[in-house]
C-alpha cells in the first residue's frame, strides 16, 4: 500500500521576492491549469451546444439545404420513430448484457488471480490482452475466425460435439456482438475487481479466520461488502463506454438485421448517407441524456472512492 | 502489489491454491485463445487457414508480405502506419504537455475548488462522442480539416486529456510533500520543481499514462472513419479496408490484424501494473 499525502487546501506558501508583483498567488496557482481547462471547454462544450442547436433544426447537408429552426419537432418525430425505438432497445441490450456478464466473469477471475500460483504474471498478461486489442480487430477476428459458419472455431467444436453449425453473425447479430463485448470487457472488470481485492484490509480477514469463519462466509460477508464500490465503478464506467459502441457493429454487421444501436443510427442518418443533421442530432442528444443519468451516479461513486483515498 | 495476495498462508489449504491456480491457467488460456489463433492463422497460407482448424502446418510469411505490399484498399500499409505513428505520438505529447502542469495545479499546489475542476475533466469523458461528431464534422469541413492528420491529433488529445489529468494527479499526490516544499524553500520555480523532483519521481506513472494514451489513440476508429476515411487515415481503417472479403481472406486478415495490434499490445503489457488507475479514472490503484 502506498501512502497518499492529501493535498492541503489553502496552504500558505512563503512569498518570494520579486515574483509576486505581476500575478497574485491564486492566479499563479491557476496558470498551469488553464491551457488544459480551456482546451477541454473548447473541444467539448462548444460542439455540445452546437449539437443541441442542430437538434432544433431541419437541416439536410446532401443535397445542401437551408437550416430551418423547427423547435422541438425532431423530438416529437422521435417518439414515433419505430427505427429509433429499436435502436434504443439494441443499445440497452448491448450495454446491460455485456456489463453484467463481464462483471461476473471479471470478479470470478479476479478471485482466482488474487493468490500466488505458478505463472501468475503470465496468466494475468494473457487475461488483459483482449482489452488491449483494437476494437475493430476484435470484431473482425471474432466474426471470421470464431463465429464463421464454415471455418469458425466455435462451429468446429459444435460439429465435433455432434451439433449443427450456427450462422452466429447473420442469425444472432446482437448476441454475437454482445459476446465479443463480454470478451473485450472482462479484463477491464477483472483489473478493477483485482484492485479492489488487493486493497482489502488483511487484518479483518485474519480476525474472521481466527474466529473460525468459513472461507465462503468471509467472501460473502466481508469481501463482497468491500468490493461493492468497485463493482459500482465497473458497472458505471463500462456502461458509459458501451453506450457509445460503434466499432464492432460497423465491422461485424454494419447495423444489419436488428443490430443498429443509437450511435450507429445517428451515423446512418447523418454522415453514413442520411445527411439529416438536424434529426440525427436529436438522437445523439438522447444518448447524452442517458449518459448524464449514468454519469451522475458514476461521479458519486468516484467521489466516494476519492474521499476514501484522501482519508487513507 | 503481490505481497498481500490472498489468504495463502494457511498450510492445509495448499491444495485449494493448486486447484485455483490450475483453474486460473485454464481460464487464462481460454480467454487468450482467440488472440493465439489469430497469430497462428497469420502464419498460415490461405489454404491452411480456410480449412478445418489445424494446429500443425508449415509457417509462412507470405500473407504478411501480401498485406504490406499490396495497396488493395485506399491506403497502403506504410501510409497508414506512418499516419498512426504521427497522430498517436503528436497527440500523446500534447496531452502530456497540457496534463502535467494541470495535474500539478490539482495535486501539488491545489487551486481552490480543485475537486470541482477534476470532476469537470472527468465529466467531459462521459459526453458521448456521438454527441459531438456532427458539429465536429461540420467544423472540420469548414476549416478544411477533413481527411487531415491534424483533426485526429486534436480530437485524440481531447479524448485522452481528462484521463491523463486524473491519472497524473493521483501519481503526483503520492510524492512526499516535504521534497516539494524543500525545493520551494530553495526558490525553485514551477519548472524547477517539475524537472528536479516531480518528473523524476513520477516517471513510471507518467510513462504508464503516456502508454495508456497511446493505446486509446491507436485503437480509435469512430472519429477516424467519420472524419478521415481516406488519405490521413490510421491503422484501424487500414485493417477494415485493406483486406478484401472476397474469396479466401482469413490468413491475410489475421496478418493485418496482428500488424495493427502489435504496438498497443506491447504498450499495454508494459503498462499493465499501473494501467488500472487510468482505466478507473484514477480513483483506484
Amino acid at each position: 500500500m502506498t501512502t497518499t499525502v492529501r493535498p492541503r487546501i489553502g496552504r500558505v506558501i512563503p512569498p518570494k521576492a520579486g515574483r509576486d508583483s505581476l500575478l497574485s498567488e491564486s492566479w499563479r496557482r491557476r496558470l498551469p491549469l488553464l491551457p488544459a481547462l480551456l482546451f477541454m471547454i473548447l473541444l467539448t462544450q462548444v460542439p455540445f451546444v452546437m449539437s443541441v442547436y442542430y437538434s432544433l433544426t431541419d437541416w439536410k447537408i446532401v443535397p445542401p439545404g437551408p437550416r430551418e429552426y423547427v423547435g422541438l419537432d425532431n423530438y416529437q418525430h422521435l417518439l414515433h420513430d419505430h427505427f429509433f425505438g429499436s435502436a434504443i432497445w439494441v443499445s440497452i441490450q448491448l450495454t446491460v448484457f455485456p456489463v453484467i456478464v463481464s462483471l461476473v466473469l471479471g470478479t470470478a477471475i479476479a478471485v482466482l488471480l488474487d493468490r500466488k500460483f505458478f505463472g501468475r504474471g503470465v496468466v494475468r498478461t494473457m487475461l488483459i490482452t483482449p482489452f488491449l486489442l483494437t476494437p475493430v480487430v476484435i470484431g473482425l477476428i471474432w466474426k471470421n475466425q470464431m463465429f464463421h459458419g464454415l471455418y469458425g472455431v466455435i462451429n468446429w467444436v459444435i460439429e465435433k460435439l455432434g451439433g449443427t453449425p450456427v450462422e452466429f453473425v447473420s442469425e444472432h447479430p446482437t448476441l454475437s456482438i454482445a459476446i465479443t463485448l463480454v470478451w473485450q470487457w472482462t479484463p477491464f472488470m477483472m483489473l478493477i475487481m483485482l484492485a479492489g481485492l488487493q486493497s482489502m484490509p488483511q487484518d479483518v480477514v485474519e480476525a474472521a479466520k481466527v474466529d473460525g469463519a468459513a472461507p465462503f462466509g468471509i467472501f460473502r460477508q466481508l469481501t463482497l461488502g468491500h468490493l461493492r464500490p468497485y463493482m459500482e465503478l465497473g458497472v458505471l464506467l463500462g456502461s458509459i463506454y458501451l453506450i457509445q459502441l460503434y466499432d464492432q457493429i460497423a465491422v461485424m454487421t454494419g447495423g444489419g438485421p436488428g443490430s443498429t444501436n443509437v450511435p450507429y443510427y445517428v451515423y446512418q442518418r447523418s454522415i453514413g448517407g442520411g445527411w439529416e443533421f438536424g434529426q440525427a442530432s436529436s438522437y445523439s442528444i438522447v444518448v447524452v441524456i442517458a449518459s448524464i443519468v449514468i454519469a451522475t451516479f458514476a461521479l458519486r461513486v468516484l467521489s466516494g472512492l476519492l474521499k476514501g483515498e484522501a482519508a487513507a | 502489489m503481490s505481497a498481500e495476495a490472498g489468504p495463502t498462508a494457511v498450510g492445509e489449504r495448499r491444495w485449494v491454491n493448486r486447484v485455483f491456480g490450475g483453474l486460473a491457467w485454464i481460464v487464462g488460456l481460454v480467454m487468450f485463445f482467440p488472440v493465439f489463433w489469430m497469430v497462428l492463422n497469420s502464419f498460415k497460407t490461405e489454404a491452411d487457414a480456410n480449412a478445418s482448424p489445424k494446429l500443425f502446418f508449415t509457417p509462412t510469411l507470405d500473407e504478411y508480405r501480401t498485406v504490406t505490399e499490396s495497396a488493395g484498399g485506399l491506403l497502403s500499409f506504410s501510409e497508414a502506419f506512418t499516419n498512426s505513428i504521427v497522430i498517436v505520438v503528436a497527440s500523446t505529447l500534447i496531452v502530456l504537455a497540457l496534463a502535467i502542469p494541470a495535474a500539478y495545479a490539482l495535486a501539488v499546489r491545489p487551486v481552490l475548488k480543485w475537486r470541482d475542476v477534476l470532476f469537470f475533466f472527468i465529466s467531459t469523458k462521459f459526453l458521448p462522442v456521438v454527441a459531438a461528431i456532427l458539429p465536429v464534422w461540420i467544423l472540420a469541413r469548414e476549416l478544411g480539416l477533413l481527411n487531415s492528420r491534424l483533426v485526429l491529433i486534436i480530437l485524440y488529445t481531447a479524448i485522452n486529456l481528462p484521463l491523463a489529468v486524473w491519472m497524473l494527479r493521483s501519481f503526483f499526490a503520492e510524492i512526499p510533500r516535504e521534497l516539494i516544499e524543500a525545493a520551494e524553500i530553495d526558490g525553485a520555480s514551477l519548472r524547477g520543481q517539475l524537472t528536479s523532483i516531480i518528473l523524476p519521481m513520477a516517471a513510471p506513472g507518467i510513462a504508464a499514462t503516456a502508454l495508456l494514451c497511446v493505446i486509446f489513440a491507436w485503437n480509435e476508429f469512430f472519429y477516424a472513419v467519420q472524419l478521415n476515411p481516406v488519405e490521413g487515415s490510421t491503422m484501424p481503417i487500414w485493417v477494415t479496408t485493406n483486406v478484401s472479403t472476397r474469396g479466401d481472406f482469413l490468413a491475410k486478415l489475421s496478418a493485418a490484424s496482428v500488424l495493427a495490434c502489435i504496438p498497443v499490445v506491447l504498450a499495454g503489457w508494459i503498462a499493465q501494473k499501473r494501467m488500472i488507475r487510468g482505466l478507473a479514472m484514477g480513483a483506484i490503484k
